[in-house]
């Protein structure tokens, strides 16, 4: 586990969003380290999904500041986050069944063959790459130690659940982010390859990546996670080292908002319902 | 079976195999992923090759060999050059349709408006070789013009089947509306606005030239140039479709229109250039059929929409997107092709080929329906 010092990755000030009359975020404070896991916990309407759509740049923040490796960014579309580095693995996965992996992981970005006139280069149209998509495609799933995917010739369409996720993780390691947040990433997996994925979750923090886990599971979340931020109704109840805290202090933040001298003042707590 | 709509709820577990029903291609992943891994010094061919085959492909041709060796043997005279390139030609316009159509439905639309597009910019092309190119004597109409006019006409139809293609792509892609009913307007509205534009009356007394050479003159003294342009279109828009980016994208946004939002693919852009296409192939065959029929066959083409979407079906692509191949769309136009030329030879009433071609759709769908379920026990 690496220690807090030195500058975060990606760091959010007191963002506040609403939806309408619904404030949906209050003043949150969230931060990523990289080379760690950091777990956002909450209930359901916690927040977490605003908050990681305000990183994605999928709705903006009201107000507050995102701050990116030590210098203040804005973020107003997917292409933003995608640009600094930033990216968003979703819960429905959204990969392309018709397509096959390496297809998949390069989907947006694709390479196209070059020729080496540059004459030609000029005149004829370009096609994929193919080759080298497929090869890096490959050398990506390597680095992360993947053996469940057999070939990048694959179609998605015949992957199980842990695969798919293992491709969608894949590919925002094949794009180089810094920053991977993983919404429920074992939520529809077995017990074998829900341990697969953590297992690659925690090579992603081990490479350097700053990885953000959402999950509802703890088991998953103590499994893997260096820090727990856990959000109650649009506030941050705690922002812990996770090996300093117990599950069922975590249950606690997650459903009351404070567990003994954790959490918010008990009149916030009290207030935010 | 599960739900069409519904990709991602793929069991897991369970031999980690989870299919839906998009998976038309998913036989070709069954063998060559084996293959491809044997092979691997052949990269790249395993997706090339799911993109341009499959076992519905594969179905679907032994058909059409199956019914050619019919006929041929009922009548030897079948296969006779003549009557090959007679089926060859007056299917031209047809197909350049069909491959418009195949990237429409691969991007999980449908084009119903294409026939009438055809008509109108017939018509538009008629029109201005008449009023660029005729003479004092109206009952020649432009019959002597030269080339210039009739590529201006060519222009001018094609630009015509462009626009209509554009709207249609705005309507879907911009204002929403599902192209089952974007492209059923469009048609009502092509086909008015060349009624209008004839009062109802076909265009005559285009260029001779035009006629004479692409309508029914053959390149090199054996090929028909209508087989030739349409064949140039047909295998151009086919590499295009199985090695570039932007044919790789149109199965993507009709895989997962969602999915290709989110890495950042201008899926709206990309609609509207898949329905310009599919217009501008229109205006296309449009010139092609004035240039066979010497005429624009306003009242024809009804059903031409039709008979491109069962070519495209026929030739193994899913109606729910993402899957199908320029190629499955060729021998899917043969089939219907062959059997109303073969009934006439082997004088069978050739209304038949109606019913057997809707047998034959059918059928082919519902085997590859039966061969998925299998698949699935298995």
């Amino acid at each position: 586990m690496t220690s807090e010092t030195g500058t975060p990755l990606l760091e959010l000030q007191r963002i506040n969003k609403s939806f309408g009359a619904v404030h949906v975020l209050h003043d949150v404070d969230f931060t990523v380290h990289p080379g760690q896991v950091t777990a956002l916990v909450g209930d359901n309407g916690a927040g977490k999904s605003t908050l990681i759509k305000c990183v994605a740049g999928i709705y903006p923040a009201d107000s507050g500041t995102i701050v990116f490796e030590g210098a203040p960014v804005t973020v107003n579309s997917p292409r933003d986050a995608a640009a600094l580095g930033i990216e968003v693995v979703y819960q429905d996965l959204a990969l392309s069944d018709n397509l096959d992996v390496a297809q998949n992981m390069f989907l947006g970005r694709e390479r196209k063959r070059k020729y080496r006139l540059p004459l030609l280069q000029k005149l004829l149209p370009r096609t994929l790459d193919e080759a080298a998509m497929e090869e890096a495609a490959r050398e990506t799933l390597a680095r992360l130690s993947v053996r469940t995917v057999a070939s990048v010739r694959q179609q998605v369409a015949s992957l199980s659940g842990g695969q798919r996720q293992t491709v969608a993780i894949a590919k925002a390691v094949l794009w180089e982010s810094k920053v991977v947040i993983l919404d429920e990433p074992t939520a529809a997996l077995g017990v074998a390859q829900t341990e697969q994925v953590l297992a690659l979750v925690r090579r992603l923090a081990e490479a350097g990546h700053g990885v953000v886990l959402i999950s509802h599971n703890m088991n998953d979340v103590f499994e893997v996670a260096d820090r727990i931020t856990a959000l109650y109704l649009g506030r941050v109840a705690a922002d812990v080292k996770a090996s300093d805290v117990s599950r069922s202090q975590v249950v606690e933040l997650i459903t009351a908002g404070r567990s003994g001298d954790l959490g918010l003042a008990p009149s916030t707590a009290a207030e935010s319902i | 079976m599960s739900d069409n709509t519904d990709i991602d709820t793929v069991p897991a577990g369970a031999g980690g195999v989870g299919e839906t029903d998009r998976t038309d291609r998913t036989d070709r992943t069954d063998r060559a992923g084996g293959a491809a891994r044997a092979a691997s010094d052949r990269r790249g061919l395993a997706g090339l090759r799911g993109r341009l085959a499959g076992a519905n492909v594969l179905w679907i041709f032994l058909v059409l060999v199956g019914l050619m060796t019919f006929f041929s043997v009922i009548e030897p005279n079948f296969t006779n050059p003549v009557n090959l390139r007679s089926i060859a030609a007056d299917n031209a316009p047809l197909l350049v349709l069909a491959v418009g159509m195949t990237y429409v439905i691969i991007s999980a639309g449908i084009d119903l408006s294409v026939g009438s597009v055809l008509i109108f910019s017939g018509v538009v092309a008629a029109k201005t070789m008449l009023w660029l190119g005729g003479g004092a004597d109206a009952s020649v109409g432009a019959a002597n013009a030269g080339w210039g006019v009739t590529l201006a006409g060519c222009a001018a139809g094609v630009l015509g089947g462009t626009a209509w293609g554009l709207l249609n792509g705005l309507l879907v892609a911009k204002a929403r509306i599902p192209s089952l009913i974007a492209t059923l307007g469009t048609l009502g509205m092509a086909l008015g606005a060349a009624y209008l534009i004839t009062d109802g009356t076909d265009v005559r007394g285009i260029p001779l030239n035009f006629t004479r050479t692409i309508g029914f003159g053959l390149a090199l003294g054996v090929v028909p140039w209508l087989c030739v342009i349409a064949a140039v279109i047909t295998v151009l828009l086919g590499l295009v479709l199985a090695f570039t980016k932007f044919g790789l994208r149109t199965y993507a946004i009709g895989s997962n229109a969602e999915a290709a939002r989110r890495v950042g693919i201008p899926v709206d852009w990309h609609l509207i250039r898949v329905y310009a296409l599919s217009g501008m192939l229109a205006g296309v065959a449009g010139c092609l059929s004035l240039a066979h029929y010497t005429t624009t066959t306003i009242s024809g083409h009804t059903t031409d929409n039709l008979a491109a979407i069962a070519a495209v079906v026929l030739g193994g692509a899913s109606l729910f997107g993402g899957s199908g191949a320029v190629a499955g769309t060729v021998i899917g136009l043969l089939i219907p092709a062959v059997l109303q030329k073969g009934f006439i030879t082997i004088q069978v009433n050739p209304y038949w080929q109606y019913i057997a071609v809707g047998a034959v759709l059918v059928l082919a769908v519902y085997f590859d329906q039966l061969r998925r379920r299998a698949r699935e026990r298995g």
